[in-house]
């Protein structure tokens, strides 16, 4: 398969613009994404080809856009919403855990809600306590609901068409530091399936286990261990649910070290579920307590010295890989 | 005006003013839609199989008159196997594609966004359909109120709101909780026609939503009907609704929606008295027969806690 170089956004689009093609039920709403071309500008592209008739842009709404597209995706649509940033998730929790994650199980199976919701996540723009947050454990928390956290641009144009072609409601997570972030993307229906965790960096010494915009901090801080000599394994989680417990136990099965990473804020952070699971099911593989290197549990603070103080960097990864390996 | 409507509707009106008697005998929240059928039949009676409903609470009023079946129904108000949704629903949870209808909703005012959705669903096939979202009077205060008028409004789509006024919000008053009489006003906030009825009168109803339909169905866009009704029952089952005037609740009881829509059906010669004792028989063998199957419905598998969580 041949690729090109694209940024996440690029990759996202193309990804999207394919299913886009494939099937005349998906269609993208949201605030801006039209003419404007969303807020990180990832829509452009999707409205230039496919015009105001399958991208529509929306009032701002958060509610009614994740609210209609229960109504639509049970007419059998497949709406693809963008809530600009993830911080807005709260006014859309009812419509997105109460009806879209719930409408299969509550109806025995009797209808479907297939939808996407596109967010960016996460901190590093300077934006501050209500545009920076990375909520994925809210989500995590709601059976029905798939997460989805890709960290580069071929995972991420791999996973949003995967995102598309499921049947469940997906909360597809985008990182907005990840947005220009460049890599090999290849072309045409590339398919990466939701729930499979694939290893960025093997290593022997210790696992690090990671999604989204910490894949390429663990990435780096793997690179800065090695020159002392410890081989850190990074496991990109890319989806975390479905869980990819298999790959979490058999890279820890091999390095008997483990350290989750994220950049959520530590107490109630995915990094917990993730503890727990090696700590009932893989006990006896451990050779050190399970390490989680997160967020303070605070607000992310605007000024740049604080906000950077907040995020977690290859810096702390490599601090506390050192702690056990 | 056919015959074959008004058998209908009265047949509606029949099944689920007898669906109240056996409520007694289930588990969970229960909320009656007894007092209220004139509105799901008068509205049903012009929508066709494959136009959308969603629905809130009271939800099993708007199945059965979008032909739901009783047996099915009730088991799954029994929570029983052959249930709607196989026991994993309840009573505010019923939906049936095959019918167009989106599920019954137990978050009040959650059933416009669906509706305004479907509208979408509809307006991009260009297949004809139309969207029905029912509500009661507490939800137009909820912001999916107005979120979903607007978005219905701005994308002109085939979509009629229908609120069911029972003047109460659990125990609160409406004029406790908005400053205006009439919820139909609040359409022209959004630029579209609000229309006011008497809730218990099926022909009254009918003829909104015949126009409100027709409207929808031809791109003229979004309608809100209010049918000023009143429940004959508490908010749920086990509400004794002390908090209501009696004499009012007195009134209200003679102006009970099949009463009406009897007394219209021989006023106008439409029907004999032995049709409507004919119509009320037939209502009762359906029900009896309907919860006959539902008690010999086999309990769910306990496994099924597991299944229908993530599509295939």
């Amino acid at each position: 398969m041949s690729s090109r170089t694209m940024n996440i956004g690029e990759a996202i689009i193309d990804g999207l613009c394919i299913e886009m093609r494939r099937d005349p039920n998906v269609y993208v709403a949201g605030e801006d994404v039209g003419v404007f071309g969303g807020n990180f500008g990832i829509t452009g592209a999707a409205f230039k080809e496919f015009g105001p008739e399958r991208v529509l842009d929306t009032p701002l709404s958060e509610t009614a856009i994740i609210g209609h597209a229960v109504g639509a995706a049970s007419a059998g649509l497949r709406p693809v919403l963008e809530i600009s940033f993830m911080d807005f998730l709260g006014i859309t929790l009812d419509e997105l855990g109460n009806q879209a994650a719930k409408m299969h199980y509550m109806f025995g199976g009797g209808l479907t809600c297939p939808m996407v919701v596109r967010t960016s996540s996460g901190a590093g723009m300077g934006t501050a306590a209500q545009h920076s947050q990375s909520l994925e454990a809210w989500a995590c928390h709601i059976p029905g609901l798939k997460t989805v956290a890709p960290g580069t641009p071929a995972d991420a144009k791999g996973l949003i068409i995967s995102a598309v072609r499921d049947n469940s409601p997906v909360l597809f997570i985008e990182h907005k530091m990840q947005y220009t972030m460049k890599g090999e993307v290849p072309e045409g229906e590339y398919v990466v399936p939701l729930g499979k965790a694939d290893v960025k960096r093997e290593g022997s010494d210790v696992t690090l286990v990671c999604w989204s915009s910490m894949v390429r901090q663990c990435l780096a801080a793997a690179e800065d261990v090695q020159a002392e000599g410890i081989s850190a394994e990074v496991l990109d989680l890319r989806t975390l649910i479905p869980l990819d417990k298999f790959a979490i136990l058999e890279s820890v099965a091999k390095t008997h070290k483990l350290v989750i990473v994220h950049e959520a804020c530590l107490t109630g952070g995915f990094g917990g579920e993730i503890a727990a699971v090696v700590a009932d099911e893989g006990f006896d593989l451990l050779d050190a307590p399970i390490k989680r290197v997160a967020g303070p549990d605070t607000p992310v603070p605007f000024s740049p010295v604080l906000e950077s103080e907040f995020i977690v960097n290859s810096e702390k990864i490599a601090a506390a890989v050192r702690t056990v390996a | 005006m056919a015959l074959l409507f008004l058998e209908d509707s009265i047949m509606s009106c029949f099944l689920l003013h007898h669906v109240w008697g056996h409520y007694r005998r289930m588990t969970g929240f229960l909320h009656l839609y007894s007092g209220e059928e004139a509105i799901a039949a008068g509205v049903m009676s012009v929508l066709n199989t494959d136009d959308y409903i969603a629905s809130h609470h009271r939800g099993h009023g708007h199945l059965l008159a979008k032909g739901g079946d009783p047996k099915r129904m009730f088991a799954e108000l029994f929570g029983r196997r052959d249930g709607y949704c196989r026991g994993k629903g309840g009573s505010m949870h019923i939906a049936d594609r095959s019918l167009g209808i989106l599920g019954a909703n137990g978050i009040v005012g959650a059933s416009l966004p669906i509706g305004t959705g479907a509208a979408l669903a509809s307006k991009m096939r260009n297949d004809g359909r139309v969207a029905v979202a029912f509500f009661g009077d507490a939800a137009a205060n909820r912001g999916t109120f107005h979120e979903s008028l607007n978005l219905g409004a701005c994308w002109r789509l085939p979509v009629v709101y229908v609120c069911e006024n029972n003047l109460y919000g659990v125990s609160t008053r409406q004029t406790d909780a908005m400053k205006i009489t009439d919820i139909a006003d609040r359409a022209a906030g959004y630029g579209f026609p609000g229309v006011v009825v008497d809730g218990n009168d099926v022909v009254a109803v009918r003829e909104a939503a015949a126009e409100a339909v027709d409207r929808a169905r031809r791109g003229g866009g979004p309608t809100l009907i209010e049918g000023k009704t009143w429940r004959h029952w508490g908010h749920f089952v086990g509400d004794s609704a002390a908090y209501r005037d009696p004499v009012e609740h007195e009134a209200w009881l003679k102006r009970d929606p099949i009463l009406v829509c009897a007394r219209v059906l021989e006023a106008n010669k439409w029907a004999a008295r032995t049709d409507l004792e004919k119509i009320q028989a037939e209502a009762d063998a359906e029900i009896e027969a309907a919860m006959e199957f539902a008690k010999n419905s086999p309990w769910p598998d306990r496994s099924e806690l597991l299944t229908d969580i993530y599509p295939e």
